[in-house]
């Protein structure tokens, strides 16, 4: 097999911190190639480079034999490179075929959009690399997993010979990502080379014929699925044995915290999303809520956080009614909010580390004085405290989030929420996205907060952090509390089973 | 690396030198401005061959500009008074913006705010002048933060654009004052004008016979205020937060809906302080129409002052320079007071497409290297022709 893509010796520095040092890397023609790595180890600059979304800082690209400078992604694409995000880029409000030729439009009389001659080029990618899709549906009305094809679908409609997933898995049910996995091997069967950049060590021995692993920056190695096993990979890329079992203490749960009765509420496009919730969470439990996604637990968050005003419904903290208090106010009383989106909801992105920690609590002493002004010195003095007891990676405080690897930027929302000392946590997806230390540590956290007495309503995709963590699984399916059981009388089968709406007797 | 830091890399040792405590946020600062200053040298230079294609000398006219804007007290004193109603309103469209709001309706706070200066002023006979002055600038105060409350409550409980209330405001602003001297409040004559103010409300001119006066000052506390309570209060930390991720802010617990209130309101505000400035400072009286658009240019200004409450101070300036400056090049060397319009603009347009400058300088360099390897080639083709000429 030639080789399709080469990089030798990339560098790559961000203001000081070395993100990719001296790597070398190379992809053979009609390979599935896994780029293993924990959050921060440099998988997606290194990818960016290759899409000329970063300019290395030293190195050289070889693309099919031939030396190459991608300074744009414009470029990349010429050059048959194609990359699929963690976060899309598809424009929500047209159809799937419409994302698809976008920018590359096939016309007719040259001005004219020829749909029939799109919906035909779109058919037959979609059958020839089983990526199945309705053209004509739009965008923002579709599951992520269709989308996700969208995106595959846009590369190749551009000539993509490589293909650059990033985080592919993420997002994904575990029936997309069985499909996800046939499209992949549809693709390479018809010569394309694929990078999976991925942090799940069951799927790259599941999918990959080669896999480079990175740390710190740098390459680890790189091997053959055939002569590895998931405990040397693992290895490989944090350097100690993995625990993937978990040591907690049984403690009894106290009184009850939250006490959720009723509860329904609209969704944003009007349409009933929550349509009858009832649950008490209580102290020293985490209670797990399990379920598909979308079957209401963003709005969910959304009411009990006191972003999202209820239909009906009841919300009792403690021994108030708070079903219309503000967020603000809730804050106050002792909530924390690990959002799903660090991103978006979590953190402010162009504000410093700094700044971002004392989100929420800004304008309570010590950080504000009577005159509402901030006192510098006491707010400089809890973020050097916040970084050392969170290891909050960061050059410095005055560091803009935007530029901590994801891992970090998590940390620094739990070094906020979890300072805060609060006495309910909601716990959105905490370790989407991280790297197995940054999940080991969040876990770590949980817990400690969970001994301390706080109640936490947990809510995952991950069914082996559900189990690992909760004390209580509730099953939420299409806006209902499908089932309530305690973790020690259930199992995976009876939960899956919960979750896609079958009934297990 | 880009093109900004290069230039940088030039500069810095001279201003290391600096003290180092000022020299560092000075470094900061400037580091900061850099795409501005590109901006400003481009668009002197489109001047220039502007004004020389229509027949004018630019070095010539700039020089005259530039004397005429700070060669004497008299220049400095107009350049300044010029800049004094642009600091306000550009400060104001600032402060809207770093909440994430697009206050286009300084005009009209300005307005109102001078036509509830120039009452208060008008009203009173009596009152010493430490009362009756400060009251009048807080009428002014008060109106241009009614005039931008008004937006914002609408924003906020009615989901309506600000872009589109404060503008529309600003009409009414205009007509609403308008009526007011032509009627009600009318001087005796034929000028659309209210009587003049008492003396007690009047601000003391700074530097006669120009037109600066004590508004200079009070533009001065209003841009220390602004960087204070941005930087260092909690209500400016709610409105950076608001402006930079309203999603995040809600969910931190912040009101997004009253941190915009305060933010327009207090946009409005300053803008009412700058026409209570004009009014009590330089105008002394309530003139129809005596705002050439410092509303406007306030948004412009604040975008090639880069959003940053001393950068605004110093684009006010150059626009003040621009404006007094270019009456003296006008009528001494007959260029058209057009032409100042133009580099305006063209600070403006550069200004605010910093990516425009950036693919500028980066392709600058790469022509000049290219012009100079065709120019290499040509000479060397030369040198060949005439050679071959010569065996000949």
């Amino acid at each position: 097999m030639s080789i399709a893509v080469r990089m030798v010796n990339i560098t790559k520095t961000f203001s000081g911190l070395t993100a990719n040092d001296k790597i070398n890397f190379e992809v053979k023609k009609g390979e599935v190639h896994g780029l293993l790595g924990e959050n921060g180890a440099g998988k997606t600059v290194l990818m960016r480079i290759l899409y000329g979304m970063h300019k290395p800082d030293q190195g050289q690209i070889f693309v099919d034999g031939k030396e190459v400078r991608i300074e744009s992604s414009a470029k990349a694409i010429k050059l048959g490179i194609g990359m699929v995000h963690q976060h899309f880029m598809l424009v929500p409000s047209l159809t799937v075929a419409e994302n698809v030729v976008l920018g590359l439009e096939p016309t007719k009389y040259s001005f004219l959009l020829n749909i029939d001659k799109t919906l035909k080029d779109i058919k037959s990618l979609s059958d020839r690399y089983r990526l199945q899709v309705d053209p004509k549906a739009i965008v923002s009305t579709i599951p992520v997993g269709i989308q996700q094809r969208v995106e595959i679908l846009k590369a190749l409609y551009r000539r993509a010979e490589i293909l650059i997933l990033d985080e592919p898995t993420s997002i994904l049910t575990p029936q997309e990502v069985e499909s996800l996995f046939e499209a992949i091997k549809a693709l390479k069967q018809q010569g394309k080379s694929v990078i999976f950049i991925t942090h799940k060590l069951k799927e790259v021995c599941a999918i990959c014929d080669r896999i480079t692993v990175l740390k710190k920056g740098r390459v680890a190695g790189t091997v053959e699925k055939a002569q590895t096993n998931p405990d040397e990979l693992a290895e490989m890329m944090v350097g100690h044995e993995v625990l993937y079992t978990f040591e907690r203490k049984h403690i009894a749960p106290g009184k009850i915290v939250l006490q959720i009765e009723n509860l329904k509420a609209f969704n944003d496009e009007k349409l009933l999303a929550l349509k009858e919730i009832t649950l008490e969470v209580h102290e020293f439990e985490i209670l797990g809520l399990a379920g598909i996604e979308g079957n209401g637990q963003t709005e969910l968050v959304e009411v009990l956080t006191g972003l999202r005003e209820p239909k009906s419904g009841k919300i009792g903290f403690l021994d108030e009614t708070i079903t219309r208090t503000s967020p603000h106010e809730r804050i106050e009383m002792g909530f924390a909010n690990v959002p799903e989106d660090r991103q978006k909801t979590g953190l402010i992105l162009d504000f410093s580390v700094l700044e971002n920690l004392i989100l929420g609590k800004h304008d309570k002493p010590p950080f504000a004085t009577k005159w509402s002004t901030l006192d510098l010195a006491n707010v400089t003095k809890f973020a050097e405290q916040a970084i050392k007891e969170y290891s909050i990676k960061t050059p410095s405080d005055r560091t803009l989030a935007r530029y901590l690897s994801g891992g970090t930027q998590q940390r620094v929302v739990i070094a906020r929420e979890f300072s805060r000392r609060p006495k309910f946590i909601i716990a959105s997806q905490p370790t989407r996205g991280l790297d197995i230390g940054a999940t080991e540590y969040v876990h770590k956290k949980l817990v400690e907060m969970r001994d301390q007495g706080c109640a936490i309503l947990l809510i995952t995709a991950d069914l082996d952090e559900m189990f690992a963590m909760s004390d209580r699984i509730a099953v939420i399916y299409e806006g209902r509390i499908a089932a309530m059981k305690e973790r020690s009388k259930t199992n995976e089968l009876e939960l899956g089973l919960l979750m896609t709406g079958g009934k297990c007797e | 690396m880009h093109q900004t830091d290069k230039i940088w890399l030039r500069v810095s040792p001279f201003i290391e030198s600096l003290p180092t405590k000022i020299g560092q946020n000075l470094k900061k600062f400037l580091r900061g401005a850099i795409p501005q200053i590109v901006a400003i040298i481009v668009a002197f230079l489109v001047g220039a061959i502007v004004l020389a294609a229509t027949g004018y000398s630019p070095i010539d006219a700039y020089t005259r500009l530039l004397m005429g804007a700070f060669g004497d007290s008299y220049g400095i004193g107009q350049t300044l008074a010029q800049a004094t109603p642009i600091i306000f309103t550009s400060l104001a469209f600032l402060f809207a913006f770093k909440c994430g709001l697009f206050n286009i309706g300084a005009e009209g706070q300005l307005l109102i705010g001078g036509m509830a200066a120039a009452l208060v002023g008008i009203s009173f006979t009596n009152l010493p002048f430490y009362v009756h002055l400060p009251l009048a600038l807080l009428a002014g105060a008060g109106g241009g933060a009614l005039w931008g409350f008004i937006p914002a409550v609408l924003k906020a409980k009615l989901d309506a654009h600000e872009v589109i209330t404060t503008m529309m405001l600003s009409y009414v602003a205009l007509y609403v004052t308008s009526y007011m001297v032509n009627y009600p409040f009318k001087a005796p004559g034929w000028v659309s004008q209210t009587p003049f103010i008492a003396p007690a409300a009047e601000l003391p001119r700074i530097l006669p016979p120009t037109q600066l006066s004590g508004s200079i000052i009070v533009a001065s506390i209003m841009v220390g205020i602004t960087a204070f309570v941005l930087q260092r209060t909690t209500v400016g930390y709610e409105v950076r937060a608001i402006g930079l991720n309203a999603t995040a802010a809600r969910s931190g617990g912040i009101n997004v809906k009253r941190g915009m209130i305060l933010a327009l309101t207090i946009s409005g505000l300053i803008a009412g302080l700058g026409g209570a400035g004009e009014i009590l400072g330089v105008e002394r009286r309530f003139i129809d129409g005596f705002s050439p658009g410092y509303g406007w240019d306030g948004l412009a200004v604040a975008l090639i002052g880069g959003l940053n409450p001393f950068g605004v101070v110093l684009a006010s300036i150059l626009v003040g320079a621009l404006r007094s400056g270019g009456m003296v090049m006008n009528r001494v060397t007959g260029v058209p007071l057009d032409v100042i319009y133009l580099i305006q603009s063209l600070v403006v347009l550069f200004a605010a497409a910093p990516q425009i400058m950036k693919y500028l300088s980066k392709k600058g360099v790469a022509t000049t290297r290219t012009a100079g390897r065709v120019l290499a080639k040509f000479q060397s083709a030369l040198k060949n022709i005439k050679h071959r000429l010569k065996r000949r």
